[in-house]
């Protein structure tokens, strides 16, 4: 019962502030604006004990809360952190806040709204990583939907309404299933926690059954090639902070389900299936990456190199069985995974920083078409050395946050098939190929037209995000040791639970 | 049955009625709302309907206090039952009403039908509605259907100068008409081969293959609950009187009579004709998925709201049926869980359109919701809540009605039915949301702005959306509650 209470802060905080901001309203426009800034710091400040006071020695889980919430249906109010869950909520609450910034003065319709949707919405997301019971993870998975929803359909551009329910449908099509395939085992076993549905005997048949419900709920989410195509559209059409949620945290939840999930509930149908989750990671890295290179819209082209880099995050997670059945020992199965994660956090932090860093220009010349750029290092300065330095994290330079993830990735590759590393490896290619190639069009040359030429360089609220930003990136990047320690005992508690059949002997 | 019971339950003292008090006391304020009416009506205009929200107000208190009954009690030759599902429907009842004219009462004023007739008839349908809530034999069904459904039918074309009104009055007497005359055809087959009106002696019939003769009335039986829910192919009349109707007709026939519709067809199928229950579940089974698709894809090709709805209702009701069809308690319960969370939302959703429309502008078409947000941010902001809630989404009341129904029905294998129902409620969600779109992301145009309505009225809206939100965060009481009187 260490740190009582913590988790339930962190998830209702922001949803109470994000209410106080919608009733000051635009009337009020500067004090909504500051206690929405005031309400994503206490959150980000109230997160960092989550970390400090983490025991990165034991898989259990921590800061946990029970409590009764429908004794009806078995299902309690219960959450908790482990491994795999905490860096995405300190993930959470950090891109929340520049998030904030970053729309400070930039919407002009209906800022308090604007605000209170993503506080809302960041409560509902840290909900979601935190809970332990799979009836109150899909509450708040569905809950999120919602402002989501009007994110982009109110403060999108001008196909938002198709994007917008483009985004709502599809995922919640995946997600209807995954509910149906949560009452199925909840009438085999005693509640809704998501533990004794990870202790719940299923035969092949029923894995097979469930791992494909959850596949369609997370494919959608992270999302997979072939459903991935809602993504480019909502990234388009969402305002800069929609879209930095969406990249930095929404297709986390994919990732994550699939680790909280897919594997430790259905690890042997996981096991049998892998080769389809690995041949669709593998053609989201490949053939994602080339489509991402012909692209024209800045923001069409992150998301796509966002759906490839995902790529990764599947990969990983799934590589698990291959390594086994290579070495015959759990021992270094746990990289890919760990690999995994810290792309997850990585990906975050440079998808949201990019995304941001279109914001900044879009902000300026209203366009997000690449041709519409060009030589805006000439009157940008400091905004290029940023972006470069993110397109260079994108892209996997060593020594940013960006390599980590996909080195382990891919020495994990090595250690289960050679060619799948040598597919996974056409990332170092096709990756350096696009980000760099915007950055030659966008930020060098010469200055392409008048609207470049007339660019301010960042302001102060601009330089303090994407500095913030940076830092993160090349932290991550220098030092991941912290990151890793901390995920290390899930990481290992989890490939031991998922080399373990579920079915009889 | 002995002869010294048959005297015990022939023998009237006043003690034994007070089971009965809700109905008695509705009868007698009835006659005193009449009365009031004809004697004050014409000089206080106000009198009619306040004098019925008092009666409803002291309906629910009387029901609340004396109306308590643990366990069943028959009473009037065992063709009356009063339980604890009877008085949660009757106090559900009294609320329902008590919202629905009150939210409809600024609306029917400027139509001149804010008369003592029309309360009077809202008080009779009522009224039938408890007679059939609590009825224990074939004929007191009956009585209780008619008694509200001539009711309805009165109401729908009580605005006598309106020719859509009173074609769509006509439509649903003729079909409605046929209906009972169904009902009467299949209950006395049931007679003739049962020997008796009596539903618990009909329920205490051993289980087993029906014979054709009991199969054929069942059909007919069904047929006339299908009519009165609105369930496909029987829906015909549900989008023409929704939209013919006056809005504050609609808000009341879409909210109140689904109580009735759901204890007409718990009373009879599931308690008095329940060792058939194997027999009657292929019956309701296809039309609940009919309900479920159609509703749900034909609300999407409609341009006017009230039709939507209409149509979503049709769609509703399959989920409603659909827990029928699971023919376990667990699935009745289900089913009023879901009935309740229907017409609260409904209560809502009909409320913004009553609420919307104004002197010379009936809010009925979906494009005079644009920019809603804009014009009356509030009830824009119930009318959203209300619309994601119907749909089926966390963290508001339709998601849990939704999912109890998935719950009983996984119980007990029917697996086609989840995946049809999933597959509806997907479907659905796109209208629901255009709703949104609509009030959210368009721009409002020269459409009025501002809401005449008092401030009270428009509380108790605001009230109605944040219980769909309330009770969607801590659902446990209200499950716990239909867990318990259908027991």
């Amino acid at each position: 019962m260490q740190g009582f209470g913590l988790l339930s802060l962190l998830t209702w905080l922001p949803i109470a502030g994000g209410l106080v901001v919608l009733l000051l309203g635009d009337r009020f426009l500067r004090g909504a604006r500051w206690v929405a800034l005031a309400t994503s710091l206490a959150a980000f400040g109230a997160s960092i004990p989550l970390y400090t006071g983490f025991n990165g020695g034991t898989a259990d889980f921590q800061f946990v809360e029970h409590f009764t919430w429908i004794p009806a249906f078995h299902a309690t109010y219960y959450l908790g952190v482990d491994g795999i869950s905490m860096p995405l909520i300190l993930l959470t609450t950090f891109i929340t806040v520049p998030v904030i910034v970053a729309a400070w003065t930039v919407i002009e319709q209906r800022p308090a709204q604007y605000f209170a949707a993503f506080l809302i919405m960041e409560g509902l997301m840290i909900g979601v990583f935190s809970a332990m019971d799979s009836l109150l993870f899909y509450f708040f998975w569905e809950a999120m939907l919602i402002p989501m929803f009007l994110i982009i359909g109110v403060w999108g551009g001008p196909r938002r309404v198709y994007a917008t329910l483009k985004f709502f449908l599809y995922t919640f099509l995946g997600s209807v299933f995954m509910l149906v395939a949560l009452i199925y085992m909840n009438l085999k076993s005693p509640d809704f926690s998501i533990a004794s549905f990870q202790n719940l005997p299923l035969t092949m048949h029923e894995q097979y059954w469930i791992f494909i419900a959850f596949l369609l709920a997370f494919a959608v989410k992270v999302p997979m090639v072939p459903v991935h195509t809602w993504l480019p559209d909502a990234h388009v059409e969402a305002p800069t902070g929609g879209s930095v949620v969406l990249a930095a945290i929404m297709l986390k939840m994919g990732g994550y389900g699939f680790l909280r999930f897919s594997l430790p509930i259905t690890p042997d149908a996981s096991r049998t299936l892998d080769w389809l989750i690995i041949g669709l990671s593998l053609i989201a890295v490949v053939y994602i990456g080339f489509v991402a290179l012909v692209q024209t819209d800045m923001k069409k082209l992150i998301a796509y190199s966002s759906i490839a880099h995902m790529g990764f995050v599947t990969l990983g997670s799934f590589l698990v069985y291959d390594i086994f059945a290579a070495h015959q020992s759990v021992q270094g199965a746990g990289m890919g995974i760990t690999g995994a994660m810290v792309q997850m956090i990585s990906h975050g932090l440079i998808s949201g920083a990019l995304f941001l860093c279109v914001g900044v220009m879009y902000d300026r010349v209203h366009s997000r078409e690449i041709s519409a750029y060009g030589g805006v290092v000439n009157t940008m300065p400091k905004f290029a050395a940023f972006m470069v330095l993110f397109a260079l994290a994108n892209s996997g330079l060593p020594g940013t946050s960006g390599f980590v993830g996909e080195f382990l990735v891919i020495i994990a590759a090595f250690k289960a098939n050679f060619w799948y590393a040598f597919l996974a490896s056409m990332t170092l290619i096709l990756g350096a190929a696009y980000t760099l190639w915007l950055v030659k069009r966008v930020i060098f040359g010469e200055v392409a037209n008048h609207h470049v030429a007339e660019l301010e360089d960042l302001n102060y609220r601009e330089f303090i995000i994407l500095g913030a930003l940076a830092i993160a990136v090349i932290v991550v990047g220098l030092w991941p040791a912290p990151l890793t320690d901390a995920m290390e005992a899930t990481v290992q508690h989890l490939v031991q639970q998922i080399s373990l059949s579920k079915l009889s002997p | 049955m002995s002869p010294t019971a048959e005297m015990a339950s022939t023998t009237v003292t006043w003690a034994s009625l007070q089971p009965a008090l809700p109905e008695i006391y509705l009868t007698a304020a009835i006659c005193v709302l009449l009365l009031a009416d004809v004697f004050f009506g014409e000089k206080r205009r106000g009198l009619a309907p306040t004098l019925t929200l008092l009666i409803l107000v002291g309906g629910a208190l009387v029901t609340a206090e004396l109306g308590n009954v643990s366990d069943r009690v028959l009473l009037f030759g065992d063709s009356y039952v009063a339980d604890p599902l009877g008085q949660l429907l009757k106090l559900f009842g009294f609320a329902t009403i008590a919202l629905a004219l009150l939210y409809s009462r600024e609306y029917l004023e400027r139509r001149g039908m804010m008369r003592g007739e029309y309360y009077v008839l809202a008080l009779t349908s009522l009224l039938g509605i408890f007679v059939l809530v609590s009825a224990n034999s074939l004929l007191t069904v009956y009585l209780g259907v008619e008694l509200m459904s001539l009711s309805l039918y009165a109401m729908v074309a009580f605005d006598r100068d309106n020719g859509t009104a009173a074609e769509s009055a006509m439509k649903y007497f003729v079909l409605g008409a046929i209906a009972s005359g169904m009902l009467l055809y299949g209950m006395s087959l049931i007679y003739g081969l049962n020997g008796t009106l009596n539903l618990e002696k009909l329920a205490a019939n051993p289980p087993g293959e029906p014979t054709l003769g009991m199969i054929l009335g069942l059909v007919f039986v069904v047929v006339a609950i299908a009519f009165k829910f609105g369930a496909v192919p029987f829906h015909m009349w549900v989008p023409d009187v929704y939209t013919g109707a006056p809005t504050g007709v609609t808000l009341y026939l879409s909210t109140v009579p689904k109580i009735a519709s759901f204890a007409f067809a718990y009373r009879l199928l599931a308690h008095g004709l329940g060792g058939t229950v194997d027999t009657w579940q292929h019956m309701v089974a296809p039309l609940a998925v009919l309900s479920m698709v159609l509703g749900n894809v034909v609300a999407i090709a409609q341009t006017s709201l009230k039709r939507m709805l209409a149509y979503s209702a049709v769609g509703n009701v399959g989920f409603i049926l659909l827990g029928f069809a699971a023919g376990t308690p667990q699935g009745y319960q289900a089913a009023l869980y879901y009935t309740i969370a229907y017409v609260i939302m409904t209560l809502g959703s009909f409320g913004v359109l009553t609420l919307a429309s104004r002197k010379g502008f009936e809010a009925e078409d979906l494009d005079q919701f644009k920019g809603l947000y804009k014009r009356d941010p509030w009830l824009a902001l119930v009318m959203m809540c209300l619309m994601f809630s119907t749909a089926g989404i966390p963290p508001f009341i339709g998601f849990w009605a939704k999912f109890n129904i998935f719950q009983a029905l996984w119980a007990t294998g029917h697996y086609w039915l989840i995946l049809v129902g999933a597959a509806a409620s997907v479907v659905g969600v796109f209208y629901y949301l255009r709703v949104v779109k609509l009030m959210y992301f368009d721009a409002p145009g020269d459409l009025p702005t501002g809401n005449p309505n008092g401030l009270a009225v428009r509380l108790v809206l605001v009230l109605n959306g944040a219980a769909v939100l309330a009770l969607g965060l801590v659902p446990n009481a209200l499950i716990q509650l239909c867990a318990r009187v259908i027991g």
